[in-house]
């Protein structure tokens, strides 16, 4: 359990997460600048400069060779960080898709921003959803404390020779990153207790030669992804063991699928990141004046927590799933089109009323839930049958 | 390899689809691919060795007599060694 002598601290989140990669002893950072991740890796810049962190940091000239570099050392058997965000995760997308198939346990953060254009710094997901089907084990973090614990529990999933998954930490750009929050640092102990070192179980060696990456012809390519799909969600049980071990050692739980005040609600709003947060004082005011509602909030986005998040919402007339991330011309957010598919094939399941909002970090206030909350019991109630709604825009 | 690749299971398969022995791309007989083949005119041929240089696939060896042949096995008929030839002395015929 947590030792009560630790006391909380003020910092900013990009601070502790790159104090957490400090922690872990990577051997190897390389990453490219982009904002608003820039905090993280100048920081791990600084650590490796002033002789704090023992590591090569490879400063890259494109995010497309940060994620190049990262496969190389990741195989060659090195802890392996990097971190980036929007246009930089777009392109170094060939490579994501990589270092997965090839199964490199490398842990990157994404300081979630939107893609262009019009050209945007600011939060929504946007650039996570374009690598959701890219392999990596993806979570998404409500705060300050939960960014900077993940960053072990990222290391300890993705190096388990049962998981051996590159593994993606989603943390909302400017509202996380930027932010100055009280957090409670773990000791090296405890960081040495829950993290083993790395022992690859394959890796670039010229005394055991060996290829990765090679080619895949048609008579064997779909036995490969076949292999990779079942290797991915054979890693739930690898996940849910570091979330328990986590709790044991600094008494935080956390779990694939969370829920606040649901037990009894009818009326479920569905969110990830740090939104979640906001929605929980928006629940509490609302629970106040009699509403029936309550919170899910989706911590695991891959390998999705199908059984646990269908448990979740069992017993709700509707779920309001809120979206930060458009899906041109489709059937929805893409977290409301992945529930409405989750849920479909149950006998009872709740009516789904998907919100599109925060894009570019547009600011979704408690008031904001409250209105969704309201306009989806007037779609239910008029039948209207829309896929989704682009919330709080000026028409 | 163990075994052919349109015989894997894909339990069978490593992590990360490794080969995790060296030299295996030599079982791979990309001389499949051949629709044209080389043959050498010993009469106008000097031995310079320019095919064997320029062969990207090192398919071009020497006989015992100092003149050049084809690995039937690894040759892909890209002509490269006709084109290089200074006495034009390599022809490529349709056909394996």
């Amino acid at each position: 359990m947590a030792d009560p002598a630790r006391k909380k601290i003020g910092v900013e989140v990009s601070i502790a997460v790159s104090e957490a990669v400090k922690q872990c002893d990577v051997d190897v950072v390389s990453a490219y600048p982009i904002t608003p991740q820039t905090h993280i890796v100048e920081h791990l810049a600084e650590l490796v400069a002033q002789g704090e962190l023992d590591a090569e940091f490879v400063p890259v000239e494109s995010e497309h060779s940060a994620m190049s570099v990262c496969a190389g050392s990741s195989a060659a058997g090195a802890r392996t960080f990097t971190s980036t965000a929007s246009q930089g995760l777009a392109l170094m997308a060939e490579i994501v898709y990589c270092v997965a198939s090839m199964r490199l346990p490398i842990v990157m953060v994404v300081a979630n921003r939107s893609l262009n254009s019009p050209l945007s710094i600011w939060n929504d997901h946007s650039d996570a959803m374009m690598v959701r089907d890219s392999g990596w084990v993806q979570i998404f973090v409500e705060n300050g404390q939960e960014s900077y614990d993940h960053i072990f529990w990222c290391f300890r999933v993705a190096e388990d020779e049962k998981a051996l998954h590159p593994v993606m930490l989603n943390m909302d750009g400017f509202m996380l990153t930027h932010t100055i929050e009280p957090i409670e640092y773990w000791a090296d102990e405890m960081v040495k207790k829950y993290l083993p070192p790395f022992q690859p179980k394959f890796r670039l060696h010229p005394e055991h030669p060996l290829t990765m990456g090679a080619f895949g012809p048609p008579e064997i390519f779909t036995e490969c992804k076949k292999a990779q799909d079942e290797a991915l969600i054979a890693t739930m049980p690898v996940i849910e063991r570091a979330w328990e071990e986590l709790e044991k050692i600094c008494g935080r739980k956390y779990s694939a699928v969370e829920t606040y005040r649901a037990e009894d609600a009818k009326t479920l709003l569905l969110t990830m990141g740090s939104f979640s947060e906001t929605a929980r004082v928006a629940i509490d005011e609302m629970r106040e004046t009699g509403e029936e509602v309550g919170l899910v909030s989706l911590r695991l986005w891959r390998p999705f927590p199908f059984a646990k998040f269908r448990d979740a919402v069992k017993n709700a007339e509707s779920l309001i799933v809120i979206d930060r991330a458009v899906v041109f011309g489709g059937p929805g957010g893409p977290v409301a089109s992945e529930v409405r598919s989750a849920l479909y094939s149950g006998k009872k399941r709740p009516r789904i009323v998907n919100f599109i909002a925060g894009l570019a970090s547009r600011d979704v206030q408690p008031d904001d839930f409250y209105q969704m909350v309201e306009r989806a019991k007037k779609k239910i109630k008029d039948g209207t049958e829309d896929e989704y709604e682009i919330y709080g825009v000026r028409e | 390899m163990t075994k052919p690749a349109d015989q894997f299971k894909w339990q069978e398969l490593a992590i990360g689809f490794i080969v995790p022995e060296p030299g295996t791309a030599r079982e791979y007989h990309t001389g499949d691919w051949r629709s044209m083949h080389p043959v050498w005119d010993e009469k106008k041929c000097i031995k310079c060795g320019r095919c064997w240089v320029f062969c990207p696939d090192m398919a071009v060896g020497q006989k015992p007599d100092g003149y050049f042949t084809m690995n039937p096995d690894y040759c892909k008929g890209c002509s490269i060694c006709a084109r290089e030839c200074p006495t034009e002395a390599i022809s490529m015929l349709e056909g394996k």
